[in-house]
């Protein structure tokens, strides 16, 4: 039994049955599907990470988001700007207590390098109904590609508990035609 | 020691029982069940919060009650059930006195203080950190050092394990190698050791920071870190419950392992890929290489997840091949059909197993895959994956096997069979509801740990779909069947434990249904003739639901902006 010493001393001598044997290669090679498919999908998939990100200081990257800002605001919702940058660009979205900002306005189709920071607790980019979820530190500015391909409004979300107002955090993208 | 141990003799086991050994399991199992109700009540509460036409708690309590349950159910309630099971599985189930037992209620004691502080402190409103406590966030000093003093204590009470098994084997107190299940435990302490070296890298310096010693810390390195500790520990918690599955199958039917070679190996692949889980965590964060993210989320190439899918063969396949030796050999399933569904260690030892796989096994293979995260990360996936493993799976199990504690160990028999009979059902049934219900929500973008999805107050609007809001009612309903379930098992073990009828030294506990142990099924015949059918099908479903869940979301993702 389980609860007792192996009846064989030598146990580790003992066959292996057929069923158990032909188990442990299937789940084997299901996990080098699975190992591999990862490394596939960099090669054959849309959606994939990057792993570019620098260190940056707070105050640094609200600079560079604030000159965006003031050079492509075309109007003003609920007091935030919003921000229609060109296609192509470097478009920044800070994050902090409790905020996403500011609001961006994209085009259909077109790529951005989306620069996420946060200036103070960590937060979580969680663009809904799309569902893309990144994680956002202070302290480290994370670059992503993105290539928005459907029109319409869309929310941003905080998805990393950031204090008592975490659930008050919600940001907006706008993809127009 | 000058003091001479003293011994019992088991009248069902015939295993021999070192009394001071028995004392401490008690103290930690009882401790265990204590933290399991009080955290239990915190989680009803959450759930209660997160049902939109519930919404119980304000925002302020919601967050305390969240980090208190985290704390409390995960850390405190599962780690004094696992220091029982250590004090178990080495001097009662090799027969030996537990090595230096003052040192083991020096643990005790030191992980009481902390699990107290800690406990106190977020009670006092300004730690609602959650149990990840992720800096820059701070909370109170007392909260670390309650959790640095648990771990300490848990420390020591794995080095009075392995105190044990050194004693153990110097006085030949059994032959050969020790029983798998003790293996088993010797896994769960060996990456236990390396937990708690992590935790104390991360949680030490907090400590200092959050006094003002320490002006830094580094928020992405103290999250690599946490998780060195907060995902082995879950590695931990996989190999206590496995054996348990094991303790269970052998006491309750006399199964005996198909293969030890192949249920140990098993077990070692946790030891050996562990170290590499904490990559899970962190698939999008800022700042690694998917190269270093795809070796380590699947710890070189799915090697643990193997040993996993490994005991979920030979766990059942076990059992059947016991049951087929007793003569139920119709068809596919009579040996299924007609185990002992009565009984409450055998019934939550098998559904532990079922949804350990299916709910919370293929679950978090799929969002641990590199890109698929991307989906998921801290949506209510995550809390639905792990109420798969932890609660379903984890939880389950300990519940089934105490079952067996208390007329074994307590030596008490157990009261309200009839509701005994039915609280492994309720329970496994409500928290299989909330895993797959939290899991569906969070497939629709709910974000986890969040206190209105209506974003009322929030100062721009935002919708999630309706579909959501029905997710979040039917795992407000199925809580309640959970913490049902939860207090009937509190109810009828602290009941069992303190009023039960106590049996004599010699006398047999008449519930559960223990064949005495000569009854094992010593032998299944050679490798070649092991005939397992209905296994192969359980395992064949299995696998084909694994494997087209796993496509299913990768279709999902295919679906979402382009990104790179
Ligand atoms: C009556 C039984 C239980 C119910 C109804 C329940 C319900 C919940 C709910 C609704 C959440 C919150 C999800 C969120 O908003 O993020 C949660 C979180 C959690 N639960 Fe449970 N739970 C129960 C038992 C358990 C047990 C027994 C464990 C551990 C063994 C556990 C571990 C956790 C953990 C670790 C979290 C995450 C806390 C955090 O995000 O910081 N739960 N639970
Ligand atoms: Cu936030
Ligand atoms: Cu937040």
């Amino acid at each position: 039994m389980a609860i007792t010493p192996p009846p064989q001393r030598i146990w580790w001598k003992e066959p292996i049955a057929k069923v158990e044997l032909s188990w442990i290669i299937i789940a084997f090679v299901w996990g080098l599907v699975m190992f591999f498919m990862m490394i596939y999908w960099h090669g054959a998939g849309e959606q994939n990470l990057s792993n570019e990100a620098y260190k940056i200081t707070p105050e640094r990257f609200a600079e560079k988001s604030q000159a965006m800002i003031d050079e492509y605001t075309v109007r003003e919702e609920n007091y935030f700007p919003v921000v229609h940058p060109p296609a192509g660009s470097d478009v920044y979205l800070i994050a902090r207590l409790w905020q996403w900002w500011p609001i961006l306005e994209l085009k259909k189709g077109e790529t951005y390098r989306l620069h996420l920071s946060s200036l103070d607790w960590m937060h979580g980019f969680s663009l809904q109904p799309v569902n893309i979820n990144v994680q956002v530190h202070p302290g480290y500015e994370m670059v992503v590609t993105i290539k928005p391909d459907q029109a319409g409004e869309f929310g941003i979300v905080c998805n990393e508990y950031c204090g008592l107002g975490h659930h008050l955090m919600v940001g907006k993208i706008y993809v127009v035609e | 020691m000058a003091k001479t141990t003293q011994f019992r003799t088991c009248p069902t086991t015939g295993l021999k029982v070192d009394l001071a050994a028995e004392k401490l399991i008690k103290a930690n199992a009882v401790v265990a069940v204590v933290f399991l109700a009080i955290g239990g009540l915190f989680g009803l509460l959450v759930a209660l919060t997160r049902w939109p036409a519930v919404h119980f708690l304000p925002a302020d309590w919601f967050y305390l009650a969240l980090t208190a349950h985290g704390f409390d159910v995960l850390l405190v309630w599962i780690i004094f059930f696992e220091m029982a099971v250590l004090y178990f599985a080495s001097s009662v189930l090799l027969g030996c006195r537990l090595a230096t037992p003052r040192w083991a209620w020096a643990g005790f004691a030191l992980m009481l203080i902390g699990a107290v502080v800690t406990n106190i402190v977020v009670l006092q409103g300004q730690s609602s950190v959650m149990f990840t406590s992720y800096v820059p966030m701070k909370a109170e000093p007392g909260f670390y050092l309650g959790i640095i003093l648990f771990a300490v204590g848990a420390l020591i009470g794995c080095f009075v394990f392995f105190g044990t098994l050194v004693v153990a084997r110097q006085e030949k107190t059994y032959q050969g190698s020790v029983p798998l299940v003790t293996f088993g435990a010797i896994t769960a302490a060996i990456i236990a050791v390396f937990t708690i070296a992590s935790g104390a890298i991360i949680l030490i310096p907090t400590l200092l920071w959050s006094v003002g010693l320490v002006s830094h810390i580094d928020p992405l390195v103290y999250k690599t870190i946490w998780w060195a500790m907060g995902h082995s520990s879950q590695q931990i918690n996989v190999s206590a419950h496995v054996a348990v599955w094991y303790a269970i199958a052998a006491m309750v039917l006399g199964a005996r392992p198909i293969s030890e070679k192949v249920s140990r190996m098993a077990f070692l692949m946790y030891i050996l890929f562990l170290q590499l889980a904490s990559a899970h965590h962190m698939l999008v964060e800022p700042g690694f290489s998917s190269e270093w993210k795809i070796f380590n989320t699947s710890y070189a190439m799915y090697l643990a997840v193997l040993g996993s899918m490994i005991h979920g063969m030979t766990v059942p396949g076990s059992i059947e091949a016991a049951q087929r030796a007793r003569g139920l050999t119709k068809g596919l399933f009579e040996w299924l059909r007609k185990a002992p569904w009565g009984n409450p260690a055998f019934a939550g030892m098998f559904m532990s197993l079922v949804f350990f796989g299916f709910i919370g096994g293929i679950s978090g293979v799929v969002m641990g895959t590199e890109q698929i995260n991307l989906i998921m990360h801290n949506t209510l996936y995550v809390p639905g994956h792990f109420h798969g493993t932890v609660v379903a799976g984890t939880t389950l199990a300990f519940m089934a096997i105490t079952y067996l504690l208390v007329p074994l160990i307590f030596r008490r028999e157990l009261m309200f069979r009839k509701l005994a009979q039915w609280q492994p059902y309720l329970f496994g049934i409500g928290v299989a509801g909330i895993s797959v219900f939290m899991m569906g929500a969070g497939t629709l973008g709910v974000s986890r740990r969040h206190w209105d999805m209506t974003f009322a107050d929030a100062q721009l609007p935002f919708d999630y779909p309706s579909a959501a809001f029905l997710m979040m009612g039917l795992n407000g309903i199925f809580a309640i069947l959970a913490s049902l379930g939860g207090i009937l098992f509190i109810v009828i073990v602290v009941g069992s434990v303190f009023f039960g009828k106590k049996l004599a030294e010699d006398e047999k506990p008449s519930y559960p249904e223990m064949p005495p142990a000569a009854a094992a099924v010593a032998e299944h015949g050679s490798a070649g003739t092991l005939k397992i059918p209905g296994t192969v099908m359980l395992v064949g479903i299995f696998f084909v639901a694994f494997v087209l869940y796993y496509f299913v979301n990768w279709k999902y993702l295919s679906e979402v902006w382009p990104l790179s």
